[in-house]
């Protein structure tokens, strides 16, 4: 009697086990990916995440570890030690600070597992530590930005006009604020017919962007267009020049362009106060599954690689638009 | 020459020189600085930005002058109550949405529950200085660092919109009245503070604790209820600032509002003659130093300076300024001239 339940015990224990190897061979098939997120600092942020969550998904094939780092680096360094230990098929970094990561990516690197940065990069002396970096591109937002400006001033039929342009920046120094000040600046060189009369630093809020703007209208009788390094300063600005008895938008004095494309930017153009504004894309997922998928197949890749970024103007049906965008 | 030596000893006589200094480069950098038309029956031209920016840092200097007074130490909390307060009224009109056109909460039920919880985080700070007798630079930097987290969680991490004219007016204008409402915050709350200080003899007693504690506890003076008080101030003057910071851009964002501006209020304190070891102390000397910030702020973007030198300027005559300030510099400067004095009286004889 003992000696049948004994042999049932096993013989439920071998089937228990090999379910269990088969499950984990089910696994196996999926390939794992660790994500250390900075944590949740904004909508744009969440947006980033949610499209990580939404494309490594077991029907797509994947098993997704995400990490939220609370905006510490040891954080996500401890996450990445975690994600080798779990030996896990790639590693997704978006990390909080540009350096001090050479140790935690060569151990990633001698276990034999592919790094691949979202957003920000990161400064390393080896750059084969990492596989490649993914993330916008915000010179080509600048001239993008430009463009759009030319081809409206073009329809418009001002495309010989003396077009006199200020600049509110962000925060100076941030990778935003360089990059498409640069970018916008690359267009500004094209057009001999556009003066870039003034730059100064709004900071990225939108108390400081309205400060700046209302300098700016004094200093200067008659500003075309007002481009700003983000929505929130745009939203001063807006302010400022209606304070100062102009008005803005495609009906008004003043053309008012800018970037990262949040709600609260769609309300303004739909209220007719704001022209343009250019996308910061946050939905980074597709673009690394694509990739993760290269390498899979054995392919090279690129080391930078830009997601697509669009625009939206008021030519567009925002409120479609922003019914069915997640951020 | 007495005349002159009498009011070069009167005790705003540094600060508001400095004021005039910066705004006498403008004269020769950017003439029509000083330049005021009229437009839309509102007074319109860089001092008016000057005079309206102000506002909050001067609202802060007040407080902040008094906190110095009395306990010798800085409350660097003060940018983040601001932030505090503003999510706290944006919330409430609002309805915990994070964007409204209409409010959902009478407006005065709003602006009472900011200023409460500024006053609440006030008392927090007037109780870990005056009772706890922790130095109010560490006791302070607990909501130095939470209180804007204390925001976010109240916004849940958005920019909460109240995109009702009413709540814009006092941070813009009133039609009828020349000037910004900012200006006349600012303004009423240098003449309640003065009254209070003047009127009573609670200006007497904060310079009093502030020189020495023990011996104002001895005279029968309550030297920590007095500390409490002043943090107490402090804490519902920062609120109002944040409601004014908060009408500017109809909006609680708890990242920005109020950022950096317990430094700047320190510095209006120090502009403004002030020692910042306590003890006797000039209201009108901060609200001259508040309004000197700002002014270089100003001429700054009116001399088109690059906005990646800026900080180096300001830095510069910060530097200027407090220097010439410094009583070691005036003893220093004292001892020069009367070593050249003897000097020539030797020649003489």
């Amino acid at each position: 009697m003992k000696k049948k339940v004994l042999s049932v015990a096993l013989s439920a224990a071998m089937v228990a086990s090999l379910a269990a190897t088969m499950n984990v061979q089910a696994e196996e098939d999926l390939i794992v990916v660790g994500y250390a997120q900075v944590g949740a600092e904004s909508d744009w942020r969440t947006a980033n995440t949610e499209s990580f969550k939404s494309t490594f998904t077991e029907e797509n094939g994947y098993k997704l570890i995400f990490d939220d780092a609370q905006q510490k680096q040891e954080n996500q360094i401890k996450a990445i030690r975690s994600f080798i230990q779990q030996d896990v098929d790639y590693i997704v970094v978006a990390p909080v600070v540009e350096t001090g990561w050479e140790t935690v990516l060569e151990e990633a690197k001698e276990a034999g597992i592919p790094v691949i940065l979202s957003d920000r990069q990161m400064q390393v002396t080896d750059d084969s530590l990492y596989e490649c970096w993914v993330g916008g591109n915000f010179i080509k937002e600048g001239e993008d930005a430009g463009n759009w400006l030319a081809k409206y001033l073009e329809d418009q039929g001002r495309g010989d006009e003396e077009i006199n342009i200020v600049t509110i920046q962000g925060t100076i120094g941030a990778s935003a604020q360089v990059g498409r000040t640069e970018g916008v600046g690359n267009i500004v060189k094209e057009h001999e017919n556009w003066k870039m009369l003034d730059m100064q630093s709004g900071e990225f809020t939108q108390a400081k962007g309205q400060e700046v703007m209302e300098s700016f209208l004094k200093s200067y009788d008659d500003i075309d267009v007002v481009i700003c390094e983000n929505d929130n300063e745009a939203f001063g600005a807006i302010d400022a020049i209606k304070a100062a008895g102009k008005t803005c938008g495609p009906d008004g004095d003043i053309i008012v362009i800018s970037f990262d494309a949040v709600k609260a930017a769609f309300e303004s153009m739909i209220a007719g106060d704001l022209n343009a504004t250019f996308e910061c894309n946050p939905l980074h997922g597709p673009r690394v599954a694509e990739i993760i998928q290269k390498l899979e197949a054995g392919e090279e890749v690129e080391k930078i690689q830009y997601v697509d970024e669009s625009y939206f103007d008021t030519s567009m049906d925002l409120e479609a638009i922003m019914a069915e965008r997640a951020y | 020459m007495n005349k002159l030596k009498k009011i070069a000893q009167y005790r705003l006589f540094l600060p508001i020189l400095c004021l005039i200094l910066v705004l006498l480069v403008n004269l020769i950098t950017t003439p029509d600085f000083f330049a005021i038309s009229v437009r839309d029956g509102m007074l319109y031209g860089y001092i008016i930005d000057v005079i309206n920016r102000a506002s909050e840092l001067v609202i802060l200097a007040v407080g902040m002058t008094l906190m110095v007074a009395a306990s010798g130490g800085t409350d660097i909390s003060v940018g983040a109550v601001m932030a505090v307060t503003a999510a706290v009224t944006c919330n409430v009109l609002s309805g915990g949405q994070q964007a409204v056109t209409e409010y959902s909460n009478p407006y005065i039920l709003g602006a009472l529950a900011g200023i409460a919880v500024a006053a609440i985080c006030g008392c927090f700070n007037g109780f870990l200085v005056a009772k706890l007798k922790i130095q109010p630079m560490i006791a302070t930097l607990i909501l130095f660092t939470a209180g804007r987290g204390i925001a976010q969680l109240i916004t849940k991490g958005q920019i909460t919109y109240v995109r009702v004219d009413h709540y814009k007016i006092l941070g813009s204008s009133i039609k009828g009245l020349p000037l910004p409402v900012p200006f006349f915050v600012a303004v009423l709350v240098v003449i309640i503070a003065m009254l209070i200080l003047k009127k009573t003899a609670l200006g007497l007693y904060i310079e009093s604790v502030g020189i020495n504690p023990k011996a104002s506890r001895l005279v029968g003076l309550k030297s920590s209820k007095i500390i409490f008080l002043v943090y107490l101030f402090g804490g519902i003057m920062a609120g109002i600032a944040g409601l004014v910071a908060s009408s500017r851009i109809y909006s609680a964002d708890a990242n920005n509002i109020g950022l950096n501006m317990e430094l700047d209020a320190i510095l209006a304190v120090a502009l403004g003659g002030n020692s910042l070891g306590g003890g006797k102390f000039s209201l009108m000397g901060s609200v001259i130093g508040a309004y000197t910030i700002q002014a270089l702020t100003t001429t700054l973007y009116a001399m088109h300076v690059s906005s990646d030198q800026v900080p180096v300027y300001k830095a510069i005559v910060v530097v200027i300024i407090v220097s010439l300030q410094s009583p070691q510099l005036k003893k220093w400067l004292n001892k020069v001239k009367l070593s050249k004095k003897a000097v020539n009286g030797k020649e003489v004889a």
